[in-house]
């Protein structure tokens, strides 16, 4: 394996907020090669996304975010502002959540690709801009439109153009299909797919849809409470999942050839501000023992590459 | 597509016009009391009751200005002036034409209430937006803060103090009129400097009572539009901030704003009647004024006229100009 491109280590965003601090995420760590492909699962409120802007380094006050994050062996939370802004897009890019609105309403397409290139020193001309659209299979008219002219799968794939441009080490994408329907998921994904092989980047991709991660990624990590439960490669997890919290999620998953009751998991998650002590999952776990509820439990190596945050990981 | 659109705001603007000279022609006849009695009752008042024949003046003059006609009559004769730009005679200072009275005054209102709106509304705006900016001086709270106060007093109030202070206590400033007495109007400084002279107290005293209006309207639209996802997008491209806070904050922000300066440059005529008052500044307003107290029909009327004319136009104007500032209006209907 070659040297990561991207390295997360103890990363927590926390918010002050009037109950006390709200932690989002907490004690986050990773580690990507060039090309690889991580998917981070999780339900609303897990900090997926949290951690995704955190990479990029755009948590506002009051939030704030602690541990490391070395980006082709640079400390991104060290990174004066200049060298922060430039290094954004460029080496680390990002597909918004909201592709419907991430776009500026009164620029046309052309003028939003132009600033990037504007404030990266490189020249935009009409080629280079039509170059990329076609990349992401977008006519070279569309860069005359105006976002509210696009379809939200259009825009969708102009924020991946847009992502790709500088052809950056990382790119981020905070679930990137979700407003998008089913047909259009497949094909955004399979052009993102695409693209990033093209240019060779890691990716990190968000979703809850974890059918549709399990296609897409090599590894996935599952996210609970803001912390990762789980990681490991994509087969490994899905064939034998060592977190509880894995197991009943992969359980939910309709299945084609078995026909049972759908399966949720009961209970909700713990506030952020006011954590249960011990295993975060301890209030829904049906496995939960008196240990989970006084000794928070360490990601434990359970494979090649597989790591499970449970006391009781090796036994499952 | 443009065009279409063009046609359609144009048809709304002519339709406004003419249902202005409509009210306009239809509201002094149905007020109470006869401008022709009451001038010839001043008349008489002033002159102990020694001037002939009033029934046979009263016939004259109602014939003079038309009175005498059929009500549909004069409402086809009211809109054959309106379109020949013929607004009649001035009933207080006869023999002067309305026209001339306006265009005698309006330099005088565009000058003072079109810069003093146009300052407020740049100053306010730009403050309000860096208000509502993460990375703006802390500073600036404090420097906003006696604007935001000044915004809750009326502005007549506010012209009453600076004259006040500005005029009788300090002597800095004339306490009236928007010229010297004593200089013949000529294209040299001096013509320039005492205009603006004697422009500068009313002109402050709307510019201090309106940056704070502008500045809480463009903050609260500047916090929305920086919760929006395409700011995320914008900074996590690496844009500079310049480049983030005018052409993703404030250029967004701006359509309320501008809809809101094309309403007030409107109005402007009647927004501020009472600083050209309290100023004695010969303009539209104190001209208005003082038709309305003598009962100077045609004065008025010609006033409120040229008034709705211009709130249909500068409408107009922005509705042209709406599309090229908003993309997602021409298409809105389509």
């Amino acid at each position: 394996m070659s040297a990561p491109v991207i390295e997360v280590a103890g990363l927590s965003v926390r918010y002050r907020t009037a109950k006390g601090p709200a932690l989002a995420v907490d004690d986050v760590g990773f580690a990507l090669s060039p090309g690889e492909r991580l998917g981070l699962v999780g339900e609303s409120g897990s900090g997926k996304s949290t951690t995704v802007l955190a990479l990029m380094r755009m948590i506002k006050p009051p939030g704030a975010i602690d541990g490391r994050i070395l980006l082709e062996g640079r400390d991104v939370l060290a990174l004066s502002e200049e060298e922060l802004r430039r290094a954004r897009f460029a080496r680390m890019s990002l597909v918004p959540q909201g592709a419907m609105s991430s776009l500026n309403p009164v620029l046309r397409i052309r003028s939003q690709f132009a600033d990037l290139f504007a404030a990266h020193g490189e020249r935009a001309d009409g080629h280079r801009i039509a170059a990329l659209l076609a990349r992401v299979g977008l006519p070279a008219g569309v860069a005359d439109r105006h976002p509210h002219e696009l379809s939200g799968g259009m825009k969708q794939r102009v924020c991946i153009a847009l992502a790709i441009a500088l052809t950056p080490a990382v790119i981020l994408a905070d679930e990137p299909t979700s407003a998008l329907d089913v047909v259009v998921q497949k094909q955004v994904l399979a052009t993102l797919g695409r693209v990033q092989q093209e240019i060779g980047a890691a990716i990190v991709l968000i979703g809850h849809d974890m059918a549709l991660m399990a296609h897409f990624v090599d590894r996935i990590g599952v996210m609970y409470a803001g912390r990762l439960v789980e990681t490991g490669p994509v087969k490994a997890v899905f064939r034998a999942p060592r977190h509880p919290y894995t197991r009943m999620l992969i359980g939910a998953l309709p299945s084609l050839t078995e026909r049972r009751a759908f399966q949720g998991i009961p209970g909700v998650p713990p506030s952020l501000t006011d954590r249960p002590p011990g295993c975060p999952f301890q209030t829904r776990c049906p496995a939960a023992e008196a240990r989970c509820r006084t000794e928070a439990p360490p990601a434990r190596t359970v494979g090649p590459g597989h790591e499970a945050a449970c006391h009781f990981a090796e036994a499952a | 597509m443009y065009l279409d659109y063009v046609i359609r705001r144009f048809g709304i603007m002519v339709l406004i016009f003419a249902l202005a000279v409509t009210i306009n022609f239809a509201l002094p006849r149905l007020s109470p009391g006869d401008p022709v009695e009451q001038q010839l009752s001043q008349l008489m008042a002033s002159s102990g009751g020694q001037v002939g024949d009033v029934r046979a003046m009263v016939e004259s003059y109602r014939q003079r200005f038309g009175l005498d006609q059929p009500v549909w009559r004069q409402y086809l004769d009211y809109w054959a002036m309106v379109l020949s730009l013929d607004l009649g005679f001035s009933l207080a200072n006869y023999p002067e034409r309305v026209g001339e009275s306006i265009a005698g005054a309006m330099p005088w209102t565009l000058g003072l209430l079109g810069m003093a709106t146009l300052i407020s509304f740049a100053a306010g705006t730009l403050l309000g937006g860096l208000l509502a900016w993460p990375r703006a001086p802390r500073w600036l709270g404090w420097f906003a803060a006696p604007f935001m106060v000044l915004s809750a007093i009326p502005y007549f109030l506010i012209g009453v103090i600076l004259l006040f202070l500005g005029a009788i206590v300090y002597r800095i400033f004339p306490a009236g009129g928007g010229f010297p007495f004593e200089l013949t109007p000529r294209a040299d400084w001096a013509t320039v400097s005492g205009i603006l002279w004697h422009a500068t107290l009313p002109a402050l005293s709307i510019v201090l009572a309106q940056i704070g209006a502008w500045a809480i309207g463009m903050r609260g639209m500047l916090v929305s539009v920086l919760g929006e996802d395409h700011i995320v997008l914008a900074e996590a491209k690496g844009l500079t901030q310049r480049r983030i806070f005018l052409w993703y904050a404030v250029r967004n922000a701006l359509l309320p704003q501008l809809t809101k300066l094309a309403l007030t440059l409107g109005h402007l005529v009647s927004g501020a009647i009472l600083v050209e008052v309290i100023f004695s500044y010969p303009g539209m307003g104190y001209r208005l004024y003082q038709a309305i107290q003598s009962k100077d029909y045609f004065v008025v009327q010609g006033i409120v006229l040229i008034l709705s004319l211009s709130i249909a136009v500068t409408m107009f104007i922005l509705d042209l100009l709406y599309p090229l500032i908003d993309p997602r209006i021409t298409n809105r209907r389509n």
